[in-house]
C-alpha cells in the first residue's frame, strides 16, 4: 500500500520527504512556508520566543547519522511551538541489539507521538518509514537523496538577503554527487525561477543529469563573476568509496573558494555553505567570515523555516469543517 | 469578510449574503470618534497608550481610532498588530496560518494596550490575543475595544468600548467592512 504524502482530504502536507511533496505547483507551496517563517522570525526575535501552537505535541527525532545543526535546530524548533520532543540515539538504543527499523518505528509511534524527523544514510529511508507510520514523518536527510528543510532555509536566507529568488544566478560548487543539500536545492531553486550552474570536477556530478534544468561548468573563475549567489558544498570523505579526486590539495586548490576567488564574486554576491564547513579545503578561513557569507543567517533561518515546517504538518489544518481527521 | 474568517465560519468555506445594513460607514465613523473620546476621558489622556489591532478585522479600526485618537488629543499613539494564529484553542482542528507578521511597536511593560478587533463573539479570540500580548512584556491594562458586540461569550471577556450591541442569533454572521456593518448568514 502507497501512502499518500499529503492527506487526500485536504490536500494539505501530511510528511515532508521531498521538495516535490510541497504540491503539484513547488513554488507556490515553497512561498507559502517561506510566508510563514516570516512569523516565526518575528517570534524567534522576542524576548520571550516561545508561542503555544503545538502544545501537547511530540517530536522525535530518529538520527541514524551524526548531525550538529540540523539536530539541534530542529528540537530548537520543536521546543519555541511547545512541542515535547523525545531524543533518539541509534548508538545508545536496541537497534544495536538487532532491532529492525520497522520494530523500532512501531515502538516509537505506540508511545504516542505526532512527528518524527528522520535522517539516515540510505536514500529513502523516510519514505519506507513514513509508509509504516501514522504520525508526520519529515526527513532530515536521506543519503544522497534530499534534505528538504535545508533547501528551505536556503531559500528564505536568499530571499531574506537578495529579496528574491526567481532570476537569480546560482552556482553550486563541490561535490554535487554525495550531495542530497545539491539535490533538494536544485530542486527548490529551479522551481523558484533560479538558474543554476554546477561546478565541480566530472568525478563528483551525479552519473546523470538528465531531467535537472542545470548548466555545468567545470571552470570556477569563469562563472563566479557570472553568479549571485556562490553555494559551496563539503567534500563528504565519508561516502566515497573510490578515490574520485587525485589529492585533497589539488581539489582545494581548482575548486576551493579562496580569498582570490571571493574577489572575482560581483559585491553584491552571497557566500553560503550548508555545514559542516572544511576550513581550508571547499573555503578558506578567511572567507567563512567575510561580511556576504551568510553562513550564520542559515542556521539562524534554520530554526524559523523548521518552526514552519512543524507547524504546517502538525498545527494548521488536519480537519477542514471540524469534521474526524482520518 | 476576510478569507480567513469565512474558512472558520460554518459552514466552512461559505460566502457572507447581507440581510440587513445595521450600520453605514458614518455610523461608525462616528462610534469610532465616541470611542476614542471614551479612550482619552477614562485613561485621562494618551500617555504610554498603544493601539493593537487583531488579524485580520481589527487592523483597519485600529488605524482609524488611532487617527481619532490624535485628532482629538494631537498626541502620537503607536499602533500595531496581532495574529493569534499561534495561540488559538482550535488549533490542529481547523486549518489556521497567520494573515501577516505580527508587529508590536514598542515594550508592552507598563503601557496600557488597546485591543481593536471588529467584531466580538465567543471571546475566544481575545483569549487567544491576551495570551499573546503577555509574551511581548506586562502590560499595565489591557482595554477592549470593538466595533459590534454580537453576544454569545463563551468565556468571561466583556468589551469596554462597544461601537454598537447588536442581539444576533448564533447561525447568523456579522460582516463589517469600510462600507459599513452587515448582518446576514453564511451560505453555502
Amino acid at each position: 500500500m502507497n501512502r499518500p504524502v499529503t492527506n487526500p482530504r485536504h490536500g494539505r502536507l501530511r510528511s515532508l520527504l521531498s521538495i516535490s511533496d510541497l504540491g503539484p505547483d513547488v513554488a507556490t507551496g515553497i512561498s507559502e512556508v517561506m510566508t510563514l517563517t516570516d512569523s516565526f522570525v518575528e517570534v524567534s526575535e522576542r524576548t520571550i520566543p516561545k508561542v503555544p501552537a503545538l502544545r501537547g505535541r511530540t517530536v522525535v527525532s530518529l538520527f541514524f547519522e551524526d548531525s550538529t545543526r540540523t539536530r539541534l535546530s530542529f528540537e530548537t524548533a520543536a521546543k519555541r511551538l511547545s512541542a515535547d520532543t523525545m531524543n533518539f540515539s541509534v548508538s545508545t538504543s536496541s537497534v544495536k541489539k538487532g532491532e529492525s527499523l520497522r520494530d523500532t518505528i512501531e515502538t516509537i509511534e505506540a508511545m504516542g507521538v505526532d512527528a518524527i524527523v528522520v535522517r539516515h544514510a540510505s536514500a529513502g529511508v523516510p519514505r519506507q518509514i513514513a509508509q509504516w507510520a501514522t504520525s508526520a514523518i519529515i526527513n532530515a536527510g536521506d543519503g544522497w537523496h534530499e534534505h528538504p528543510t535545508q533547501a528551505l532555509l536556503d531559500c528564505y536566507t536568499i530571499r531574506q538577503r537578495l529579496g528574491d529568488i526567481t532570476g537569480k544566478r546560482i552556482a553550486i560548487v563541490g561535490d554535487i554527487r554525495h550531495s542530497r543539500v545539491a539535490r533538494s536545492n536544485v530542486a527548490a531553486f529551479t522551481a523558484l525561477g533560479a538558474d543554476v550552474t554546477l561546478v565541480a570536477p566530472p568525478t563528483l556530478l551525479p552519473p546523470s543529469l538528465e531531467g535537472w534544468p542545470v548548466k555545468v561548468s567545470t571552470d570556477i573563475d569563469a562563472v563566479l563573476p557570472t553568479v549571485d549567489v556562490c553555494y559551496m558544498l563539503r567534500m563528504q570523505r565519508e561516502r566515497m568509496t573510490e578515490a574520485l579526486i587525485p589529492t585533497i590539495r589539488e581539489y582545494s586548490a581548482r575548486y576551493g573558494l579562496n580569498e582570490r576567488r571571493a574577489e572575482l564574486l560581483p559585491d553584491h554576491a552571497l557566500i553560503m555553505h550548508p555545514g559542516p564547513m572544511n576550513r581550508g579545503v571547499e573555503i578558506d578561513a578567511a572567507v567563512a567570515d567575510l561580511p556576504n557569507t551568510v553562513i550564520v543567517d542559515q542556521v539562524r533561518n534554520g530554526v524559523a523555516v523548521r518552526m514552519a515546517v512543524l507547524f504546517l504538518l502538525l498545527g494548521s489544518g488536519t480537519t477542514w469543517g471540524g469534521e474526524a481527521d482520518v | 469578510m476576510a478569507e480567513r474568517e469565512r474558512r472558520l465560519t460554518p459552514p466552512y468555506g461559505g460566502v457572507f449574503v447581507a440581510r440587513t445594513r445595521v450600520m453605514t460607514a458614518d455610523d461608525m465613523k462616528r462610534a469610532t470618534k465616541r470611542m476614542a473620546h471614551e479612550i482619552i476621558e477614562r485613561n485621562q489622556g494618551l500617555d504610554d497608550l498603544v493601539v493593537i489591532g487583531l488579524q485580520t478585522g481589527g487592523v483597519p479600526l485600529a488605524s482609524r481610532l488611532c487617527d481619532a485618537l490624535e485628532l482629538i488629543d494631537g498626541t502620537e499613539v503607536p499602533v500595531g498588530c496581532v495574529d493569534v494564529a499561534f495561540y488559538r484553542d482550535d488549533i490542529g482542528l481547523r486549518p489556521v496560518l497567520p494573515e501577516t507578521v505580527t508587529d508590536i511597536p514598542c515594550d508592552l511593560d507598563g503601557r496600557t494596550v488597546i485591543l481593536v478587533d471588529d467584531v466580538l463573539f465567543t471571546g475566544r479570540t481575545i483569549r487567544a490575543a491576551l495570551d499573546a500580548l503577555s509574551d511581548y512584556g506586562r502590560a499595565r491594562a489591557v482595554q477592549l475595544a470593538v466595533m459590534v458586540d454580537r453576544g454569545h461569550r463563551e468565556l468571561p471577556i466583556r468589551p469596554d468600548y462597544v461601537g454598537k450591541n447588536l442581539p444576533t442569533r448564533r447561525d447568523e454572521a456579522v460582516d463589517v467592512t469600510a462600507d459599513g456593518v452587515d448582518l446576514g448568514e453564511m451560505v453555502k
